[in-house]
């Protein structure tokens, strides 16, 4: 696919670039869908005027986990509840180290070893699992008894004889006063994201305030996206879609699947890594709660309710039930986000952006290629 | 001496704990692939059904009991129709759909899905997880809605056995004579009924099972039911000992969950065996440290487990039965 397009005179860096990042793994392969991303990204840059940007920095940051579990169970097929040990793990760690070392050097360093740390969970929990051939749904188990040992085990480090440095891990209370995020080299340059709001002459509507960190936060989350794109439409990501459907198959046609899933799984705990570093920075507190069932089964919901094999799925759903979860107020909320999430799954399997994508094909008089919303085979679910 | 009293009883308790939150689970989840998230919400059902029951209709423990059982099987049944099957809202769909695009502008028809709404959750492990999940907020919630935080508890009935320095609540002592009784009577079900022997034709081979006559749909709605009722029969048999909150099924998941998955594809005996093992392992571990590592020795031991034998207990049997066969 990849060559044909860019043999349909679509050559120049443009259309290298799109022919990178489109592909039969994705939906929205047209200049259409480009344009209408561009809108998107458009409309989060300008959303701070018009709504409040601290809320939806928290659902971005949380579409990071989102893409972390879409990738890994979407895209490779391991239907992973962990993503939220590694989330959790991430955070910890970024509050640990930054908590003892907060100066910008010491937070820029605590960013990356929150990320790594939580790469290097997984990459530990994916060795312990792929290599010891456990797979399918104890794959899926194993993940989830795993957010169980964190959170039992984080909930009782109230004592003063949990504490690493300076840091208390502080139980169920959680660890508060997580220095505010920012990057940089002491004394060479330095900038504080969190917490910190830049204002600058515009030259129609006058004085515009930034809040920096949002902006980070719409970076990271553009990139990562664009980044998955393009790994899940190369050959590796090939690959990956092809354990995905058949995981005997790939292997007698000479792929080594373990170390595909292992490499995968590292990189969703570097992703949720990464989600939970910005979590704890962006709230500057962490607590067991994030170990907890309902956090652990909400990332599942989010990337079902999207579309599983679909990005964009993963990261519209989550913004749309945290929004959902946050604006419903009063005791209905849970009760409705119940009905919702059984509607979806039931009427919608493949998840709402694929439908789309479908509905749109359909009006447009294209045959749907492969139905990306029909329901899955048997034997295919249970390969996640 | 009194300390290994102790640590029998604490085994005892761990055993008859597990057993009888998972027996409901691994029904179904051994029968149909269906992964029920929602099964603590049932047996939060049986419980205050049973505590109604006592309180506000005022029959006697056992009557309440057995009503508390029922009641979760009526309504697993209707949960079964309307979300697992997708049977009664496909039902109606199929008589509304025509009528509907009638209606409706040739556009808007289009977007109609023309087949059956739902297709049923068998065997699909994620959407079933899924769905169940949004089933349980939606229960909790109503729960809670509907009856506050809290509603009044039931007595304990039988009061304590003393021996030296300690009392133990006999009542325990009866729910683990109930949890070998029930292992036993679904023994029994799954060995000598003829739903039993349907049920397992459809385990083995569903299409087969159809081919032969069996009605594996009634079959799935019956498991259903009766995984349901002995959720509800937990919830009824624990309604006296436990605080009767909303939330208070998801205390009973985790190890349901784990046991199931140690124990294999055996029912029963998985069930048993696994039981007996991380019983064993979380009173042992209790008793020494506290009950913070004996959750913790549980879960380490339940994701080791996993690891070396994948497929359970019952699985490991079997995959030694495979190998020998194989070096044969």
């Amino acid at each position: 696919m990849a060559t044909e397009t860019t043999a349909d005179g679509r050559a120049g860096p443009v259309g290298r670039i799109r022919a990178r990042l489109e592909g039969p793994n994705t939906v929205g392969n047209s200049r259409r869908f480009w344009a209408a991303f561009a809108v998107g990204v458009l409309g989060l840059v300008v959303y701070p005027a018009i709504g409040d940007a601290g809320d939806l920095s928290l659902f971005l940051v949380l579409a990071l986990l989102g893409l972390s579990l879409s990738v890994v169970w979407g895209y490779a097929g391991v239907l992973s509840f962990g993503q939220v040990v590694f989330f959790g793990v991430g955070g910890y760690t970024f509050g640990v180290v930054s908590i003892n070392h907060a100066t910008p050097s010491g937070i820029t360093a605590a960013l990356v070893l929150g990320v790594v740390g939580g790469a290097l969970v997984a990459a530990l929990m994916g060795y312990f699992m792929f290599y010891g051939g456990v797979r399918n749904v104890y794959v899926t188990i194993i993940t989830l008894v795993s957010t169980m040992v964190m959170h039992t085990f984080m909930a009782q480090t109230a004592g003063s004889e949990w504490t690493i440095g300076d840091a208390a891990l502080g139980g169920f209370n959680g660890m508060p006063a997580i220095p505010l995020l920012a990057v940089g080299i002491d004394e060479v340059f330095t900038i504080q994201l969190v917490r910190n709001t830049v204002e600058l002459q515009a030259p129609v509507v006058g004085l515009v305030e930034f809040d920096l960190f949002y902006y980070f936060i719409v970076g990271v989350l553009v990139l990562t996206y664009l980044g998955l794109r393009a790994l899940v439409n190369s050959d590796y990501g090939r690959v990956m879609v092809a354990i995905r459907e058949d995981e005997d198959r790939t292997r007698m046609f000479g792929y080594d699947v373990k170390r595909v899933k292992l490499v995968v799984f590292t990189v969703g705990g570097a992703l949720a890594g990464l989600s939970g570093v910005l979590y704890a920075s962006r709230n500057i507190f962490i607590d067991p709660q994030v170990f907890g069932l309902t956090f652990a089964t909400l990332p599942v919901i989010w990337v079902s309710v999207g579309g599983r094999k679909s990005l964009l799925g993963a990261v519209v759903a989550t913004i749309g039930i945290e929004y959902l979860r946050v604006s419903i107020e009063g005791e209905w909320a849970l009760v409705v986000l119940g009905v919702l999430l059984l509607a979806f799954i039931l009427a919608l399997p493949g998840g709402i952006v694929p439908w789309i994508d479908g509905q749109l094909d359909q009006q447009r008089g294209e045959a749907p290629e492969s139905r990306p919303d029909a329901p899955d085979a048997p034997a295919e679910v249970t390969d996640s | 001496m009194a300390n290994w009293l102790n640590l029998a009883f604490q085994f005892l308790d761990s055993f008859a704990f597990i057993v009888l939150a998972a027996a409901g689970l691994a029904i179904i989840f051994g029968i149909m692939g269906v992964i029920n998230l929602a099964h603590g919400e049932f047996i939060l059902v049986g419980a205050y059904a049973t505590t109604l029951a006592v309180k506000a209709v005022g029959l006697p423990l056992p009557a309440a009991m057995l009503a508390g059982a029922v009641v979760t099987a009526g309504f697993g049944l209707v949960v079964e129709r309307t979300i697992i099957s997708g049977a009664g809202p496909n039902w109606v769909w199929e008589r509304l759909e025509p009528r509907l695009s009638a209606a409706l502008p040739d556009q808007a028809a289009a977007v109609l899905p023309s087949g059956p709404l739902i297709e049923p959750l068998y065997d699909r492990l994620a959407d079933s997880m899924v769905a169940t999940f949004g089933l349980s907020l939606i229960m909790v919630q109503g729960a809670r809605i509907v009856f506050g935080n809290s509603i009044d508890q039931v007595a304990t009935p039988f009061g304590e056995v003393a021996y030296g320095a300690f009392s133990y609540s006999a009542y325990r002592l009866v729910l683990a004579g109930v949890s070998v009784a029930l292992l036993g009577l679904v023994y029994y079900v799954f060995t000598y009924t003829d739903y039993g022997m349907r049920a397992r034709a459809v385990i083995q081979d569903d299409r087969t099972a159809r081919a032969l006559g069996v009605n594996t749909e009634r079959t799935y709605a019956a498991t259903f039911a009766l995984g349901s009722g002995l959720a509800g029969l937990t919830g009824a048999l624990f309604a006296p000992v436990i605080s009767m909150q909303p939330t208070l099924g998801s205390q009973f998941l985790v190890e349901a969950f784990v046991a199931v998955v140690v124990g294999g594809a055996s029912v029963v005996l998985g069930t048993a065996l696994s039981a007996a093992g991380l019983g064993a392992i979380e009173s042992v571990f209790s008793n020494q440290y506290g009950t913070f590592f004996g959750r913790i020795a549980l879960l380490l031991t339940a994701i080791l487990a996993l690891r070396f034998l994948p497929g359970g207990i019952t699985g490991y049997i079997e995959r030694v039965r495979k190998r020998r066969r194989r070096e044969s």
